[in-house]
């Protein structure tokens, strides 16, 4: 007998089917492993759900692409991998600047160039954070199972949506090609969060005024509203400026949107915290590793518990700080030589213990449990 | 202990093996009520090159994805087998087609060398449902998931049009492995 409610589902599949219910119906890419899946569902499912699919020249396009779709109204994304990530980052910083919602997936491979297509990675950390140049607002949330990405894509668009800026899914080879269980939530308990619109009628709209927020309410374009978008610093208008005051009130109201709601946007699990001397720090599919060797290492005895950050941009500084009150190691395994450990090290000053493989292999929990009964005699 | 049952099938990129991961998972998740994941590796080739898929079953959460205790290895090429029959636990199984194998490891596992290829080529009429009949195989030799799971997931996953001939290829995989156990008990 079928299970109900039960599927077998990737995470790309899931990614694709949230993005849906989110009430996205723009997406626009370029094929690349190991995220062509999500183009691959969408291409077929947009159409039937009124929506458009555009298989772009390149990923420079494809990012140009969802930003105007976004500006007419409409829920847009891309999905890639490493190498077109790379192509993104100028377009990712007029999203940033131009306060155009989008999410952007991007379903890691090794790098630099092309790298690992086929392999798992989670070298993309900084990338997704610093990426485009410049001091930029950008949110980046890392998933580790097929029902955390189903989940993590909807509030993506809702961050991207409720924020104004470009929101990055980070991915990676095994949460993206997993078949995995997934019961699926019923729509109705699902919050799906629009774009403020303003009330002003169009002669009187200023695209970039801000009134009871940092966050400027939006016009589609389409719907009577004429007015400027560009990459250049800008006042409310929507043109560019060279007055220094407004150019500093730009600037620093773009990311004080995102710092002055760091607590609302921060998200994370904490696994056996309570009583832990050692916390590992883990992300991605990584966590999945890391809750095996958790489990093997509390059945030993050994006093030891996870932090698993959902969102690693803007990252829980403030958090971890608590957390280094009670516990005086901090074991971080990643795909990569070491990229959120800095961050860890940062907010906890504390000794932290880096776990780290970039040779396309998935880290084992008995790499993990090793380390942790090192630091535990 | 929490039950885990690891699979891994491995061969090169074209013999259909994600899918039939992907049949086992859905079997197992889906028709048979516990919980199950299928990963795989392989590499940047559109067709040749290493390939393997890997399954797991627990009535638990699967955290971890990978096999690391192998409870049933399938190889198709004689590359894989002797890169990771030494990852197969004691008493465990490997099941090779004998066709591309010939060198046999040795190990503390039960070894089950049948030609599946030429089973599937001669008995079922086309050499492609190999991934199939090895399904057929890996249900009689571990009795780790139903055959009505199976043949459930095998008709909700292959193309429409192909059911019969899928269907044929996974009883005759049962069967094949029925004969070879009534001829060495």
């Amino acid at each position: 007998m079928r299970e109900k409610n039960a599927e077998l589902m990737t995470g790309n599949e899931a990614c694709a089917e949230a993005a849906i219910v989110a009430g996205m119906r723009f997406f626009a890419g370029y094929p690349i492993t190991p995220s062509s899946e999500i183009a691959e569902v969408l291409a077929g499912r947009l159409p039937r759900e009124g929506g458009v699919f555009i298989q772009m020249e390149d990923e420079i396009g494809s990012m140009a692409a969802i930003i105007g779709a976004s500006l007419a109204g409409v829920k847009s994304m891309t999905a890639t991998s490493g190498p077109g990530f790379s192509l993104m980052q100028e377009n990712i910083g007029y999203a940033s600047m131009a306060e155009v919602p989008c999410v952007v997936v991007n379903v890691q491979r090794g790098g630099p160039s092309t790298g690992l297509p086929t392999l798992p990675s989670q070298a993309d950390v900084m990338q997704a954070r610093w990426g485009t140049h410049g001091d930029h607002p950008v949110i980046v949330v890392a998933p580790s199972t097929v029902r955390e990405t189903y989940d993590w894509t909807i509030k993506a668009f809702n961050y991207a949506e409720q924020y104004r800026v470009p929101v990055i899914l980070l991915l990676d080879e095994i949460v993206a090609h997993i078949s995995e269980k997934i019961a699926l939530p019923p729509r109705e308990e699902i919050e799906i969060i629009e774009r403020q619109r303003t009330t002003e009628p169009p002669e009187k709209y200023l695209p970039y005024r801000c009134y009871e927020s940092d966050i400027p309410p939006t016009a589609d374009f389409g719907s009577g509203y004429r007015f400027n978008v560009t990459g250049l610093s800008h006042d409310e208008s929507g043109f560019p400026t060279n007055n220094p005051m407004k150019i500093d009130a730009l600037y620093r109201r773009l990311n004080r949107k995102i710092e002055q709601h760091r607590n609302e946007i921060i998200a994370y699990k904490k696994n056996f915290l309570d009583q832990a001397d050692f916390c590992i720090v883990a992300y991605g599919s990584s966590a999945r590793s890391a809750r095996r060797a958790l489990q093997e290492a509390r059945s030993q005895g050994v006093k030891v518990g996870l932090f698993q950050p959902y969102v690693l941009w803007p990252f829980p500084y403030e958090v971890l700080e608590n957390i280094a009150q009670q516990c005086t190691h901090f074991i971080v395994p990643e795909m990569n030589l070491g990229q959120i450990a800095h961050e860890v090290a940062c907010a906890t000053k504390r000794r932290v213990i880096k776990i780290n493989r970039v040779d396309g292999g998935l880290i084992t929990p008995s790499e993990i449990f090793e380390r942790i009964k090192n630091v535990s005699v | 202990m929490a039950f885990r049952y690891e699979f891994r099938l491995s061969g090169s990129g074209g013999q259909g093996l994600i899918l039939a991961g992907k049949i086992l998972a859905e079997a197992a998740a889906i028709y048979d009520g516990k919980n199950a994941t299928q990963s795989q590796s392989y590499g940047p080739e559109a067709r040749g090159g290493s390939s393997r898929s890997e399954i797991i079953i627990s009535d638990e959460e699967i955290d971890y994805p990978k096999a690391v205790n192998i409870d049933l290895l399938l190889v198709f090429t004689q590359e894989a087998c002797d890169k990771y029959c030494k990852d197969i636990r004691e008493g465990g199984i490997l099941l090779a087609d004998s066709e591309y194998v010939t060198k046999v490891p040795t190990g503390n596992f039960k070894t089950y060398f049948l030609p599946i290829t030429e089973i599937a080529e001669k008995e079922v009429g086309k050499a492609l449902v190999a991934n199939i009949v090895a399904l057929g195989m890996i249900t009689e030799l571990t009795h780790a998931i139903s055959k009505d799971a199976v043949e459930s997931a095998i008709l909700s996953r292959v193309p429409k049009g192909t059911e019969d001939l899928n269907r044929k290829a996974f009883t005759v995989g049962i069967n094949a492995v029925k004969r070879l156990i009534k001829k060495r008990p």
